[in-house]
């Protein structure tokens, strides 16, 4: 048994790690964060392209990504979200987590420059361009309920999609985690309560992922269940699968802060 | 947003059913549509990892997203439907002398923990390990684990999205009642966290005490 003292003294000492973790996480690295790209930024040279699909609204895509390729959306008129959801190829238990994103790199904020991770504390992707940074962690795609009190009545919905995506690669309810949606303004105001903020929504915003495993992704192109617009919030979306330029040493996103070094690290012991 | 509560809050008289958890250790229990599901910080600043399931078909479970969609904001307090994946209410928080819950941090585990804290905290435990385990009764496993509740657990979001576990708020004896309104498996894991403020660096035993529907 430790002593008292000694007891006293660990506690002291896991505090003021934390203390400064936290000081490198939220102040240090939003200051190294690179700035969003610029609508017309990062084009995709012919020959990287490998596929190419556009999502007509209410409906889904399934997508299958080698480490290292990339995945375009584009929110083509600007009045589209598109909610993700993924595994890794090899070991579908390992999926998207929005936890332990947010909690990792203390921020529910996904921009250019940071990344999503799985559930086994690796990188699942990388966001390597975005010109959005209004991306949503918390709230999830919509549901049969969601769209019922939108609409009136239930309509397509990304809680469906996902259901019948999971099926179609032998998985099911079960497997479906939370969410990430794309292209959703969504914040937090002092008291808790969620905003929208559709300004921040514009015609060709577009996010580059790469994938830092194997991967098997569903999009589901739904309008996003606090987009005030619902009714007409309608559009396809374009989805183009690439291959990313190779990561440089000074990546931004493997050099993000401590954590996500160590999280990179981790991910490329799966495929050393 | 302290409600009133019919014992005081350490005071076992009137349920059917208590028990200490240890610190660090996991727990679960069937609570029948009706019960309430009073959990107790019995030394304060300790966090509660807490999933459920649809008893009849754990298929169906807690989802924190649709709690706050629903809901309309980040935080469990008193009030919140629990709602899940197939958009029903499980629960509801009936009582509640904290104020403040998460959904949104997720537990811990000790992969997680590596990647937060570094290397050799992977082989500390952590509450992934117990939900694991307490799951394998039910014939559940790891893809079951969906984000959780994390009673008793403060994790402001700023608007900016910052995002930060701090110093709980929860005093020697807070508690929240959970009520259930489907029959549904209840898994806790006390948190074993030492790494951040979640549990003031020194997880601490909790009590669980279930009640029945007053009689008609």
């Amino acid at each position: 048994m430790m002593s008292a003292e000694r007891k006293r003294e660990v506690r002291e000492a896991n505090r003021r790690r934390y203390e400064e973790l936290r000081a490198a996480g939220q102040e240090g690295t939003s200051r190294g964060l690179p700035a969003a790209s610029a609508l017309d930024a990062a084009p995709i040279a012919p020959q990287a392209v490998i596929s190419r699909e556009e999502v007509a609204p209410g409906w889904y895509a399934t997508v299958r990504l080698r480490r290292a390729e990339a995945l375009r959306i584009v929110d083509d008129t600007g009045r589209s979200s598109v909610s993700m959801i993924g595994w890794r190829e090899e070991e579908s238990s390992e999926r998207v987590n929005c936890a332990d994103t947010v909690k990792v790199q203390w921020s529910a904020a996904l921009t250019k420059g940071r990344v999503i991770l799985s559930d086994m504390g690796r990188v699942f992707m990388s966001l390597v361009e975005d010109s959005s940074g209004a991306h949503d962690l918390l709230v999830g795609g919509s549901t049969p309920a969601s769209t019922l009190e939108a609409f009136g009545a239930r309509s397509r919905n990304s809680h469906e999609n996902f259901i019948a995506a999971a099926a179609k690669v032998g998985l099911g309810l079960r497997d479906i985690p939370p969410c990430v949606s794309f292209f959703a303004p969504v914040s937090v105001d002092a008291k808790g309560a969620f905003a929208w903020d559709a300004k921040r929504k514009r015609p060709g915003d577009f996010v580059d992922l790469r994938a830092e495993m194997n991967v098997i992704v569903v999009l589901s192109n739904c309008a996003h269940p606090l987009d005030p617009a619902r009714p007409a919030a309608s559009g396809p979306v374009t989805l183009i699968r690439h291959r990313a330029p190779a990561a440089a040493p000074d990546d931004p996103c493997r050099t993000l802060s401590p954590e996500i070094v160590r999280a990179f690290a981790f991910t490329d012991r799966l495929y050393a | 947003m302290t409600s009133p509560a019919t014992a005081a809050p350490a005071d076992t008289s009137g349920t059917s059913y208590w028990h200490d958890i240890p610190a660090e250790r996991p727990w679960s229990r069937i609570l029948k549509r009706g019960q309430t599901l009073r959990i107790i910080d019995s030394e304060g600043q300790q966090a509660v990892d807490a999933l459920l399931y649809c008893a009849d078909d754990p298929a169906e479970r807690y989802s924190a997203q649709d709690t706050l969609r629903v809901q309309g904001s980040a935080y469990i307090d008193l009030g919140t439907a629990l709602i899940s994946n197939r958009g029903r209410v499980m629960a509801r928080i009936t009582a509640d002398s904290c104020g403040r819950h998460d959904t949104s941090a997720g537990c811990c585990s000790c992969e997680s923990n590596a990647v937060r804290f570094g290397e050799p905290t992977k082989y500390q435990h952590a509450c992934r390990e117990n939900f694991i385990l307490e799951l394998s009764k039910y014939g559940l496993g790891k893809r079951d684990i969906v984000a959780n509740l994390n009673f008793f657990m403060n994790v402001p979001i700023d608007p900016s999205g910052n995002f930060t576990v701090v110093d709980g708020i929860s005093a020697p004896g807070n508690y929240v009642d959970i009520s259930a309104e489907m029959d549904v498996i209840f898994v806790i894991s006390n948190c074993p966290q030492i790494n951040n403020p979640c549990n003031g660096f020194d997880p601490t035993p909790i009590r669980v005490m279930i009640s029945d529907p007053p009689a008609l």
